[in-house]
């Protein structure tokens, strides 16, 4: 594991309102991750534990602190930066799985490749590498499928694939397994184990303590603070 | 994001929902093809009537007399208008005339046998008529020169009416009766139909000084000739109009001894005549044009409606696409170019619906259409603009989408 620093925040703060109805969401979380980690993000609803997600995911911008993603820093970029951004570095899967629907599987997969302003990458490589994401999430079979035709499971599956396609810094996992029963939800957390022993760095959002020992270290957050910060003591 | 995917992307949602697409570009549809349609229309009316100008004969002036000034015609030596030996003055005195022709109405009750027609129009001409209006006969023959020196009482039946008096039976020979004055047929014209209000297929045709002496005596001929209404003018193929024209004015003023500046007459070329019907129908045309352009109007909106519809409910889509990198302009560009598409589609099956359209009701009217190149690329044009006009609206809300927002959305 090398020790390049993925993630760092300082101070972060969010606060939702103004004046004295103003609710600060997230109150100065300063929090590191190396790259190849596997961390979790756990607390209470109320704990701020979406908002930080959202600030990491560049959806939205902190109010105050800075975010530094994979060296830059994104605290006060545009719209339009923050949509690069993430379609450069970032992966999202998301507990209600967020494919786009009459899409073939294969097509929801190569996605993001439209939206990379940055490579023109032709239609046939982007088929070839879609598919290649596809035979990695154990779903070679079912590229010509649509979402509807698809088990919960397999659906997350597709969006593990899509999140993989831009070789991503980071996925960000918001309750991957929100929606699966703990069959299928075991299944995408092993998915995800096996993506961080290939090196990927995986920053998860739940609520179930039970998923969040797979990863390797658990923030706790309470009050929009860092409550407690939790080594699984598995290395990985 | 490249113009193809963009393009495939927004021809999919449009065929997502088949229907909702067909009857929103049907605004745009019926925009296009009414305004094809109505120039078509108006086009084919003007083509008509210039046709129908231009077949009254060619290289044609009209002197007309104008009764400006004051006392009844006819009275004092100077204000009568024209007269008839004005015609063969023009004849004589002007160059790179071919002929000129008198004509003189009357309205008579004819009577051939047991057949009474009131109100019919009798029109007193000179021998070159036929050529001159280009008119056919179509069986015996026209007056001639002597026959209209002399005053013989001899006609000749517009088609229409020789039917009418006659029947099938050969009107040639016949003797009919134009009020007290007795006729005889010596011919029938060919067919040539209604030009403007006149009906040439039901007027008599009779040597111009018949006229003169049984229908519109004047107690002033014997001073003054015998005054007409109108002289036409047949120019020569190479003859220059303003100077024919200026040499008519010159030689008239003299004869009636008026000065330049307050002719009893004017002369009309019918190149003038075709030019004022045409900006006639011109303002018509286009007034037509902007009618029909407002259902265009109406169809954009209906796009901006539909299109609203369509980013609330694909606000989860917006947000998904957000999610993995799309920018805003992606996302505008994405609904600018499924509006545009709805109107370019509409556009171009109003395209063949208008022509189509246009087509059909001239064959099946007796109207005449002619498909207007130009106001196809107008329908069309428009039909483009108002896609991207009132796509915006709804393409540039879409973009503004917060990405958290527009993913919770249910």
């Amino acid at each position: 594991m090398n020790d390049k620093t993925i993630i760092e925040t300082i101070d972060l703060t969010k606060v939702y309102g103004m004046g004295d109805a103003s609710v600060a969401a997230l109150d100065g979380v300063s929090i590191e991750v190396k790259a190849g980690e596997f961390l979790a993000i756990m607390g209470p609803s109320g704990s701020g534990k979406s908002t930080l997600m959202h600030i990491l995911g560049c959806l939205s911008r902190p109010t105050s602190g800075q975010y530094i993603l994979d060296g830059q820093d994104i605290s006060n970029l545009s719209k339009k930066e923050l949509a690069l951004i993430r379609n450069q570095k970032l992966g999202f899967i998301f507990q209600a799985y967020n494919l786009l629907p009459r899409t073939t599987a294969l097509r929801n997969v190569m996605m993001p490749l439209l939206y990379d302003h940055n490579h023109h990458i032709s239609d046939e490589v982007g088929e070839q590498k879609a598919l290649n994401m596809l035979e990695l999430v154990g779903l070679a079979d079912r590229t010509h499928h649509q979402p509807q035709e698809l088990s919960g499971g397999q659906q997350q599956r597709v969006a593990i694939a899509r999140a993989l396609i831009n070789d991503p810094v980071l996925i960000i996992a918001d309750e991957p397994t929100g929606n699966l029963d703990s069959h299928s939800g075991h299944e995408i957390l092993d998915l995800l184990r096996s993506l961080h022993q290939k090196g990927v760095t995986i920053v998860m959002v739940t609520h179930d303590p039970i998923t969040a020992e797979y990863t390797q270290r658990v923030i706790h957050l309470a009050d929009g603070k860092v409550d407690s910060i939790k080594h699984n003591g598995h290395k990985l | 994001m490249k113009l193809t995917e963009v393009i495939r992307i927004a021809w999919e949602a449009i065929l997502k929902n088949k229907v909702r697409s067909f009857l929103t570009t049907l605004g745009i549809i019926i925009g296009v093809a009414a305004v094809i349609i109505m120039v078509a229309i108006s086009a084919g009316t003007e083509a008509t009537i210039s046709e129908q100008i231009t077949s009254l004969g060619s290289n044609l002036l009209f002197v007309q007399s104008s009764f400006s000034r004051a006392g009844p015609p006819g009275m004092g030596r100077s204000s009568g208008g024209l007269v008839y030996d004005d015609a063969a003055a023009i004849q004589e005195g002007v160059s790179g005339v071919k002929a000129v022709i008198v004509e003189q109405q009357a309205t008579a009750t004819i009577k051939a046998g047991s057949v009474t027609l009131e109100n019919i129009t009798v029109l007193g001409s000179t021998t070159e008529f036929p050529s001159v209006r280009d008119m056919d006969v179509a069986q015996g023959r026209y007056f001639n020169e002597t026959e209209n020196e002399r005053k013989q009482k001899v006609a000749v039946l517009g088609s229409t009416l020789a039917t009418e008096l006659f029947g099938d039976a050969n009107p040639i020979g016949q003797v009919i009766t134009a009020e007290t004055t007795k006729l005889t047929v010596i011919g029938v014209m060919a067919e040539k139909g209604t030009v403007g209000d006149v009906d040439y297929d039901s007027r008599l045709y009779v040597p111009i000084q018949v006229v003169f002496q049984k229908f519109t005596p004047s107690m002033f001929a014997r001073i003054m000739g015998d005054s007409v209404r109108l002289l036409y003018v047949e120019m020569e193929d190479d003859a220059n109009l303003e100077e024919v024209t200026t040499q008519i004015e010159l030689l008239l003023a003299k004869r009636h001894d008026v000065s330049l500046d307050s002719l009893d007459f004017s002369v009309t070329s019918q190149q003038d005549i075709i030019s004022t019907q045409e900006s006639t129908t011109a303002a018509f045309r286009s007034l037509l044009a902007w009618v029909a352009g407002v259902s265009l109007i109406v169809g954009g909106i209906g796009i901006m409606n539909i299109m609203l519809v369509s980013v609330t409910e694909r606000t989860r889509e917006i947000g998904i696409r957000q999610a993995i990198g799309a920018t805003p302009d992606d996302i505008r560009m994405q609904f600018l170019a499924e509006a545009l598409l709805l109107s370019i589609v509409g556009g171009l099956i109003g395209m063949g619906a208008g022509m189509g359209g246009a087509i059909l009701y001239g064959f099946l009217s007796d109207m005449r259409t002619v498909i207007v190149p130009g106001s196809i690329l107008l329908a069309f044009g428009s039909a483009a603009i108002v896609g991207a006009f009132f796509g915006f609206y709804p393409a540039n809300k879409a973009a503004q989408l917060d990405p958290i927002e527009a993913l919770r959305y249910e």
